[in-house]
């Protein structure tokens, strides 16, 4: 930061020679400038990170010493908060969460896949209409769709069960997933999959054998992205289960609450471990994670 | 090349019947069935024809939740974009090139902490008595401001509004330092041959160059304002007297504590009306969604 900072007065200095008075008080103006967007960063970064700081002191305390000081540190470190937190209940949500969230990306991204398999190298009858009507899919916010959904669920007797939620989680996944991974095949060149034809390959094979393994990393990118949408969503997890011991953890911590109204230490426990999963994933593949949100911001 | 012409439907089938099933027959049947009073109890209905509709426009709570929407849209546009802009900027510098990545990590972590712990974790920061923003006031000697936040009428939704910032400032900027980090560095140096500052290399540099993200950027956020349900139905429930009602939980009070459910498909007909307009100005200016 010095080296830099010395440099661009360097620089500075050698304008104000070459005849331009009023640039000397430049390194000043800089000098401020700088404190005042460290300061900014530094109250932006006390803003995000001491609430969650907050939440994790606070999760080694009992509901009494939250109440006298929750500022400080805890007086007696209870860990046993997450014992009793992952025993009534969370570890129920998360394994929920985690068998909806797997099953959710395994189907999204093999039926999108299969897709834009079929929409980037065939020509058939009806393929633009199927294309735009698999894009126009994003369009749909769940809301619009949420009280057909809520009788459909229930007329297939999948309601209150985690059917309910894989299966609308896939469909409204497919049309981003499906366009991130078509414009991924695209650019596969023709003629390897000539090669592989002549060959004897057949189109099922071609998929899966040249297709699939040059395209990972578009499919490490869908994974995540439909990881992060699936853990995280909340309209349908909320209306589309009943039963507390079907929740996934967004439904599930509402549920978590009202039960443990008087004992914000273990509720606290119980909100950490939630977080976790996705910080912890987030922390290893960041790139692939913000190369994918920036791509499925530009698509969708 | 030649295969037999079953093989793309094969493999199209599955996903395009899915989204048909689970997409559009949804859509068409809820446009329907705004033309109904109708509950989940009863089979029979009552054709209304328009009714629900000239209803909707009447209605004050109605109102309150597009007004509310709107205010959401607005300070989320001045926050998260252009606050996120800016930060998307600065850590991008070479001056914080050192912290950025640390910075840049933390700002996000709201990002993949799920709605529900969020809401939770905010509903103890408000609450009146152990709340972390009225011993903030306290310690900085605004005391007088302290209050029940989610409790009053007059600042329940400014609450809501308020996490809603906190948790998507840092996304966006993440789009942002992403689209920064494209630009030639080139045109960086040729802004400092010309002598001009930071301020003004944001301005004629950065800011002209990320404009495609910053379109993607707008709709975004002016799309999830409209849409925003999870935090005000964790925090407040729309609640208090429907003060901090937006479209989407009137839309949940009506079809599943009222059991109304034709007027909320109503209410989900004019969020459907919203997102095409959006959908429409993406697709026209930005032409992606085609793949290609």
């Amino acid at each position: 930061m010095s080296n830099k900072s010395a440099e661009y007065k360097f620089v500075a200095k050698t304008a104000d020679r070459t005849g331009y008075p009023a640039k000397r008080k430049k390194p000043w103006a800089s000098w401020n400038g700088i404190a005042l967007t460290s300061a900014f960063l530094f109250l932006y970064f006390l803003a995000v990170a001491y609430p969650l700081f907050w939440m994790l002191i606070n999760s080694f305390k009992d509901t009494n010493e939250i109440f006298a000081s929750s500022w400080s540190l805890p007086s007696e470190w209870l860990f046993s908060n997450y014992q009793e937190a992952w025993e009534t209940g969370v570890s129920k949500f998360f394994f929920n969460s985690l068998f909806v969230t797997v099953l959710t990306i395994l189907f999204t991204v093999m039926l999108s896949a299969f897709c834009a398999y079929g929409l980037s190298r065939f020509e058939f009858k009806g393929k633009t209409v199927i294309l735009a009507l698999l894009t126009a899919g994003l369009m749909f916010p769940p809301q619009v769709s949420l009280i057909p959904l809520y009788k459909l669920v229930q007329a297939i007797g999948i309601y209150d069960t985690h059917w309910a939620l894989i299966i609308p989680y896939v469909a409204f996944r497919i049309s981003l997933v499906m366009l991130l991974i078509r414009s991924f095949f695209l650019q596969i060149p023709k003629e390897l999959e000539e090669a592989a034809y002549l060959e004897g390959c057949s189109s099922a094979g071609i998929f899966f054998r040249i297709y699939l393994p040059l395209s990972k990393p578009i499919l490490v990118t869908s994974m995540l992205l439909t990881a992060y949408w699936a853990w995280n969503e909340f309209l349908f997890a909320n209306i589309f289960i009943d039963s507390d011991s079907q929740k996934t953890i967004t439904a599930g911590l509402l549920a978590f609450r009202d039960a443990l109204y008087t004992n914000w230490g273990v509720l606290m426990a119980g909100l950490v471990i939630s977080s976790l999963p996705l910080v912890v994933l987030f922390l290893f593949v960041q790139k692939y994670f913000v190369r994918g949100l920036a791509d499925g911001g530009v698509k969708g | 090349m030649k295969t037999n012409p079953a093989v793309p439907y094969l493999f199209v089938a599955p996903g395009f019947l899915l989204v048909c099933l689970f997409i559009y027959y949804p859509v068409i049947d809820n446009l329907q069935s705004s033309f109904f009073s109708w509950n989940s109890f009863s089979p029979n209905r009552e054709f209304l024809g328009f009714d629900n509709y000239t209803r909707i426009f009447g209605d004050s709570v109605f109102q309150i939740a597009l007004k509310n929407n709107l205010i959401h849209a607005l300070v989320s546009l001045l926050v998260q974009v252009f606050g996120g802009l800016i930060i998307a900027a600065i850590l991008e510098d070479n001056i914080f090139r050192k912290v950025a990545p640390v910075l840049r990590t933390i700002y996000f972590m709201p990002v993949l902490i799920s709605i529900t712990v969020i809401g939770l974790l905010f509903s103890f920061i408000y609450n009146p008595q152990i709340g972390l923003l009225n011993k903030l006031l306290e310690v900085v000697g605004l005391e007088q401001f302290a209050t029940g936040w989610l409790g009053e009428s007059s600042t329940a939704f400014s609450a809501v509004i308020a996490m809603g910032q906190w948790i998507g400032t840092g996304y966006i900027a993440m789009l942002y330092i992403v689209a920064i980090q494209k630009i030639p560095a080139e045109l960086y140096e040729a802004a400092k041959m010309d002598g001009a500052n930071k301020i003004q290399t944001f301005f004629y540099v950065t800011v002209p160059q990320v404009k495609e993200m910053t379109f993607v950027a707008v709709i975004f956020t002016l799309s999830q304002s409209m849409l925003t349900f999870a935090d005000v139905y964790v925090l407040t429930q729309g609640g208090p007297g429907n003060s901090s009602q937006v479209l989407s939980t009137y839309l949940y009070d009506k079809a599943f504590v009222d059991n109304e459910m034709g007027y909320a498909s109503t209410i989900a007909n004019v969020i459907f009306a919203i997102s095409i307009i959006f959908y429409t100005i993406q697709s026209k200016i930005l032409k992606t969604g085609k793949g290609d």
